[in-house]
């Protein structure tokens, strides 16, 4: 049996290593502080399709992903851990937008890809912790939908239907449901494979069509297109872009124009002496604070 | 997160050296595979932006998964229950992370999975996960046995076995046994032929053998009946997967602990032979050593930047009588001497693996066609030189790694005498580098003939000649001195005509002649570098200045006569 999986992934800024220099004055994200990532959730989604791969030989796993020019290196990143290839949505038109507008355009190009067995993303993006937008897709796409999954134990090809093990409060469940499907990774399932040598000296030069026209010295990092020819020799080194008019969207429900969110007010949380807590080292401390922990959902 | 490659970036000056420019050209071929193969390199700086790129994704697995995991791999070590060993957890983590990036079989042919590196960026992805987990290096770094493979084994052998060490299966070469230590001529490991099943089959004990329990083992055993010596042992080839190998026991050592020491027992292991009968220690164990030498030098100079690292950490934080105890002068004098020998262990390290690289690209090329004669007086030159500075290289490295782990404890001062901190486990996962594959005794005997046939001088005398920057000029002024007293010594000795005291100052002579050749190379290095390296040169020349100073003095002043009192 082989699977058609699509990857759904984000470019986000480094929440986890965060500076003085994080936030704007404006309250934004100050973007040129924080480096670029893949999306850690997204890569523990990445490594459940790359197993399916393992395990279905034939099956071929595509990422896709939106946003400027430079998250063709996303796509990348795919690619060297085993995807077969990647769609960037990309285009003006989507900037800006909500997860309301950002599932509208996922869903729109997962249409213009049209043939697909599972759609598996992160739970959520560190930038946003909405964890809105896969289950958006599912209803938009008209899909069965499983979220918070650890493992995907099973498909079975007669049935066509999935097994996954899913995390809940206190636990996990085992549930299935049938292909076509979406589903969405918790950070607790099995980390990313690392790169793969020879897939990084294959697809190093691969480049979208905006980082191409782009002077590599604008955009570190980026591959400089040394060699031309190959770009012709070798269609995989070529990262497809797609804009609305690409993937059929409708201007309305994309981008800012697309999103009914508003922001009304960015406030900045400075924690106050009233709200910390002084512990000694005793048992009885640690066992209260654990409790507290456990109550609050911090922790568990 | 730690990026064991990014984060150091001496290595990256090292990979740029302007030899690697040759190397790339013969191990290429002139960029043959380019059509064939989708990984392979257009030109030479696709080929180094490509090991620049792997050298990276090594140095993030080491710093996210290998060296997170080298406490715990420490502490539970790896078990030997029914005759087979189970890693340690994390050293399965390790070795699964490895194999899935690809990083086996790295210096092999494309032909048969592997990545086609040359020597050189291999041992610095040896030196990266070193400095994370020195016995975890062990087994990965096995897999350079597989060159010995290529080099002496057949057709047949190559394409069945090298794609499976290309696609991660682990190596072992099994050649000490309880009798045969260093003194590997007395191997007793019984080969005979089995003429019904047209296999040879071996049959004994070997013992301290690195990871025993590997998926192929090159074995050295006696084939000859009746024979006392190296002249009666063959090499030979035994896949786990015929079966007939348990391991007896694992050992229980001061350090590497995840690295299981085996004992192990033949019956009737069917196994085939490697190469030539009768050629098995006298060529193709020497060439595995030598390789494995190599080895043991990347896997020392990684400790020694490991103990670096934690005696600055540690030194940077501690306070004592109101500042970092950096600032003070007996501190600052152990880091800097610690930077300086890594430095130049370092320089020695890639240097020799440079020569190393262009004569064995060389011997394979001959294997293809027949070598100009440029070729092979570059491939005599090259092969020569490697000889001679693979012992250095070996034994200064391996000597270095435990002086500075020593000095990264005294740093630590109470603290690091408790097993809390990581420089104990530095301390004593540097203590086997000087012993194993040929102690820091056996480099000497390995050298001393390029001490007194005067090829060390020679190449010192070349370093000479060399231009270095109008801030080194004063360094290299006092570097010369240095190589006229080795010379005096080395002079004295021969004239003495006498091989006991040969021997007896044998030591002192490769320690001078390792000083100056480290000397100079540091000396290039800071001409180029003078930001990386220009403190170290400094640093170092003071030290070793000195030092063959000391020797001098001894070697000079020694009456034979004296031999006596020293005798036990």
């Amino acid at each position: 049996m082989s699977l058609k999986i699509i990857v759904l992934a984000k470019q986000v800024p480094d929440t986890r290593n965060v500076g003085k220099d994080a936030m704007k004055e404006d309250g934004t994200i100050n973007r040129a502080a924080l480096p670029a990532i893949f999306n850690p959730e997204d890569l523990n989604a990445l490594e459940q399709a790359l197993r399916l791969k393992d395990t279905y030989p034939g099956t071929t796993v595509t990422l896709l992903t939106m946003g400027p020019g430079r998250a063709a290196e996303i796509i990348r990143e795919g690619l060297y851990r085993g995807a077969d290839g990647g769609y960037l949505l990309t285009d003006r038109a989507f900037a800006g937008a909500d997860t309301l507008a950002t599932s509208y355009a996922l869903a729109t190009a997962i249409k213009k890809i049209g043939d697909y067995d599972i759609i598996i993303g992160g739970r959520q993006a560190i930038d946003g912790d909405t964890a809105q937008v896969g289950p958006q897709v599912a209803e938009k796409l008209g899909l069965t939908q499983i979220t918070y999954a650890e493992e995907i134990l099973n498909v079975d090809e007669q049935s066509r239907r999935i097994t996954v093990k899913r995390h809940i409060d206190g636990g996990v469940e085992t549930v299935e449901g049938p292909l076509p499907i979406v589903i969405t990774v918790n950070g607790s399932a099995a980390p990313c494979r690392p790169r793969n040598a020879k897939l990084v000296m294959k697809y190093k030069r691969a480049l979208g069509a905006q980082e191409k026209n782009a002077a590599p010295a604008c955009h570190p990092g980026v591959p400089e297109p040394s060699y031309p020819e190959l770009y012709e020799t070798r269609p995989y080194l070529n990262i497809p872009e797609w804009s609305v008019a690409d993937v059929n969207g409708d201007l309305a429900q994309c981008g800012l124009s697309g999103s009914p969110t508003k922001v009304k007010a960015i406030q900045n949380i400075v924690f106050q002496a009233k709200e910390s807590k002084t512990l000694t080292g005793s048992d009885q401390d640690v066992e209260d604070l654990i409790v507290e922990l456990l109550a609050n959902h911090t922790i568990g | 997160m730690a990026n064991y490659y990014t984060d150091i970036p001496e290595l990256k000056y090292h990979l740029n050296n302007p030899m690697m420019e040759r190397i790339c050209e013969l191990k290429e071929r002139n960029y043959r595979d380019k059509e064939e193969f989708d990984y392979a390199p257009q030109d030479y700086a696709d080929a180094m932006d490509s090991f620049d790129k792997v050298l990276e994704i090594t140095g993030e697995i080491t710093g996210e998964i290998i060296a997170p995991n080298a406490e715990g791999v420490d502490a539970e070590g790896p078990h030997c229950a029914n005759g087979r060993v189970e890693y340690a957890s994390g050293t399965k983590q390790n070795l699964d992370a490895m194999v899935k990036a690809g990083l086996n079989g790295m210096t092999m042919p494309r032909r048969f999975g592997g990545l086609n590196f040359p020597i050189t960026p291999y041992t610095m992805c040896a030196e990266i996960v070193a400095a994370a987990d020195a016995g975890f290096g062990n087994i990965w770094s096995l897999q350079d046995c597989i060159e010995t493979l290529y080099e002496f084994g057949n057709e047949d052998q190559h394409s069945r076995f090298i794609p499976r060490i290309c696609a991660g299966e682990t190596m072992s070469m099994d050649l000490t046994e309880p009798d045969a230590g260093s003194d590997l001529q007395s191997v007793m490991l019984k080969a005979t032929f089995d003429e019904k099943e047209n296999c040879w089959r071996l049959n004994g004990v070997k013992r301290f053998i690195t990871n025993g329990d590997a998926d192929l083992h090159l074995v050295l055993a006696r084939s000859e009946e009746g024979t006392k010596d190296g002249r009666g042992l063959s090499m030979f080839i035994y896949d786990k997967r015929q079966g007939g190998v348990d391991v007896r026991r694992i050992e229980n050592k001061l350090g590497i602990h995840g690295s299981p020491t085996c004992e192990l027992v033949y019956k009737n292991a069917k196994a085939e032979l490697c190469g030539d009968r009768k050629l098995g220690l006298i060529k193709y164990v020497m060439a595995l050593m030598n390789g494995a030498r190599l080895g043991i030098a990347a896997q020392s100079v990684g400790l020694s930047q490991a103990a670096y690292n934690e005696g600055l950490a540690y030194a940077k934080e501690r306070k004592q009588f109101g500042k970092a105890i950096i600032d003070f002068p007996a501190v600052y004098d152990m880091l800097s001497i610690m930077k300086a020998k890594l430095d130049a262990g370092r320089a020695l390290l890639y240097q020799t693996s440079r020569y190393v690289d262009i004569y064995k690209a060389l011997d394979d090329i001959a294997r293809e066609r027949k070598l100009t004669p440029e070729e092979r007086q570059e491939q005599k030159k090259y092969a020569k030189l490697a000889d001679a500075f693979t012992p250095l290289a070996k034994g200064m490295n391996s000597e270095y790694a435990n002086q500075n782990a020593y000095d990264c404890i005294q740093i630590h001062g109470g603290s690091g005498f408790m097993l809390e901190y990581a420089c104990q486990r530095i301390y004593r996962d540097a203590r086997i580098t000087s012993i194993y594959e040929g102690t820091t005794q056996l480099q000497t005997v390995a050298a001393i003939r390029y001490v007194t046939n005067g090829s060390y001088l020679a190449t010192i005398r070349e370093f000479e000649t060399l231009p270095c920057s109008p801030e080194m000029e004063p360094l290299k002024a006092r570097l010369v001195e240095m190589a006229n007293k080795f010379e005096a010594c080395m002079n004295k000795v021969k004239e003495a005509q006498n091989q006991e005291l040969q021997d007896f100052v044998a030591r002192r002579l490769y320690e001078m002649a390792a000083d100056c050749i480290m000397a100079h190379l540091l000396i290039q290095d800071a001409t180029k570098a003078p930001e990386m390296f220009a403190k170290s040169a400094v640093v170092y020349l003071n030290y070793v200045e000195a030092e063959v100073e000391k020797h001098s003095n001894f070697i000079l002043k020694f009456k034979a006569e004296a031999l006596t009192s020293y005798r036990q």
